[in-house]
């Protein structure tokens, strides 16, 4: 794997930080004009999420990070793991295990594209798309023609994400989400 | 980001126009004052040995099969000058490009503008006095308070309660680790560790126009070391210190020639440690020297970090036409 020398640092560069694969977020250069240079440098730790704020002196080197991410179509879980396939036409599959489909559990639909995080060739993180359509498990009787009066009422997807949804929707109603704040967006399409 | 289509300018067209008119400014200040604009190679066969600083170097042929030589694209204009001083100059000033390798980032780019000047007879106080007129001149103040001056020590008891030229490099390592989460194994000597905590944690706490003065006399460069009333070797050196960041280093200059092979040769020692490329002490510089060079104060100014200020921006990218990765 690659070594980087501190002035190759730069944001999104990925590199082992105490045993852990990193991003960097931000590289700052500091050097007094006679004396020694050091960068300060903020990274997120790509297995637990964790920003970590490190000082590293000029010229010292680090290992890279051997990470790749590619989009895959989520298949199946059998309650251990979670099973996705590459579309890139080799129908290689993956199992991601509890830890890497932490952010996109919620919202798991099968046939749908997700980004995969790949450490060593292992997943560490699944991402899913900003918007996803689910169906309406479980929810309150809808109140028909109520589009107006703004309230909310809690309804379980069949992901099993809880969503606050306007008072109108239904059990079976297809519904847009926002992956990113988790919240209800429009009614896509009865189901 | 760096594709090569990208052809259009990081500065825009009315910072164009503020630099135009800083330089004016500037020339105008020296021009007022009698001080004489010089020209020195940019080019040349010699190169400051500071092992902080990295020259870039260029490839020289005398015709396109000759054997290549090595030059060095200037890190300051220094010798230079100083030859011209000790060739009866009187006081000079010089604006124009210089180069370090490998510094990039918010403030650095790799090539900069340097405004350089130098004055027979000044004290370091009658710089500073001066380095503060030109700075008012440039930015065009009137109403601010006169700039502060703190010495280093003061500096480093106010902020972290430890006198940084007396405490030992045990202590200073274990704070400096607990500051800034550097790994110890790098903090090889003090002066790492004080340039490590003055980088990070002092100087961006001045905010307000300040000089420090009296650096430890490991960190003297090229300035004369002195006691100071405690007794303790100083360099007479400053740094003017604005939002944070480096704007000018002066020095009572070192004229002794012997005392500046001496600092060639340590230098060239703390490369071989660290595994640089060698670079040779300048001969013509510490012939000037043994001629003799007026007793004068010399320094030096960052022009782009001068108009950020001017203009309030956060990164120097966009004070250059065309930074390292466009040009």
């Amino acid at each position: 794997m690659a070594v980087y020398s501190t002035n190759e640092f730069k944001t999104g560069l990925k590199v082992m930080l105490d045993g852990d694969p990193c991003s960097i977020m931000e590289n700052e250069y500091v050097k007094p004009g006679k004396g020694q240079g050091f960068n300060r440098v903020r990274l997120r730790n790509l297995l637990n999420g964790r920003v970590w704020e490190r000082t590293f002196k000029g010229g010292e080197t680090i290992d890279g990070a051997d990470i790749s991410e590619s989009s895959m179509e989520y298949l199946y879980s059998d309650g251990e793991f979670w099973h996705f396939m590459k579309t890139d036409g080799s129908f290689e599959q993956i199992a991601a295990d509890k830890n890497a489909i932490a952010e996109a559990l919620n919202w798991l639909k099968e046939q749908e594209q997700y980004i995969v995080m790949l450490w060593n060739d292992a997943p560490i993180s699944v991402t899913p798309p900003n918007f996803v359509e689910l169906e309406v498990a479980e929810t309150d009787p809808g109140l028909r023609g109520d589009t107006a009066t703004g309230g909310t009422k809690p309804a379980k997807l069949v992901s099993g994400a809880s969503v606050r949804v306007p008072l109108f929707v239904d059990r079976g109603d297809v519904l847009r989400i926002d992956t990113r704040t988790g919240e209800y967006v429009n009614r896509a399409k009865k189901a | 980001m760096t594709t090569s289509s990208h052809w259009q300018p990081a500065a825009t067209l009315a910072t164009l126009a503020a630099r135009a008119a800083l330089n004016a400014r500037l020339r105008h200040f020296f021009a007022a004052r009698g001080v004489l604009e010089v020209e020195t190679p940019q080019l040349c066969h010699h190169s400051g040995t500071d092992p902080h600083l990295h020259p870039v170097t260029a490839a020289y042929q005398p015709y396109p099969q000759a054997t290549v030589q090595t030059l060095y694209l200037q890190t300051s204009p220094e010798f230079a000058m100083k030859r011209l001083l000790a060739a009866g100059s009187g006081a000079i000033y010089q604006m124009g490009k210089a180069f370090r390798n490998g510094e990039r980032g918010t403030r650095h780019n790799p090539e900069f503008t340097m405004l350089e000047w130098y004055r027979p007879g000044f004290t370091l106080t009658q710089l500073m006095d001066e380095v503060e007129a030109l700075v008012f001149h440039a930015l065009q103040l009137t109403t601010a308070p006169a700039m502060q001056r703190v010495s280093y020590r003061q500096l480093f008891v106010e902020q972290l309660g430890i006198d940084p030229h007396l405490i030992t490099l045990d202590p200073l390592k274990a704070l400096t680790v607990g500051k800034t989460g550097v790994d110890p194994s790098v903090l090889n000597s003090r002066a790492t560790c004080l340039d490590l905590l003055y980088g990070h944690l002092i100087e961006p706490a001045l905010i307000e126009p300040v000089f420090v003065y009296h650096y430890p006399a490991e960190q003297a460069a090229l300035a004369r070391v002195v006691n100071d009333s405690q007794g303790q070797p100083v360099a007479l050196r400053f740094e003017l210190v604005m939002h944070g960041m480096e704007i000018a280093n002066g020095y009572d200059e070192l004229c002794d020639a012997a005392e500046q092979a001496r600092r060639f040769d340590a230098d060239r020692e703390s490369r071989r440690q660290q595994q640089l490329p060698d670079i040779a002490a300048d001969q013509r510089l510490l012939a000037a020297l043994t001629h003799g060079m007026p007793a004068c104060a010399g320094v030096a100014l960052g022009v782009d970090r001068l108009l950020m200020l001017k203009l309030g921006t956060r990164t120097i990218d966009e004070v250059l036409t065309f930074p390292l990765e466009h040009a």
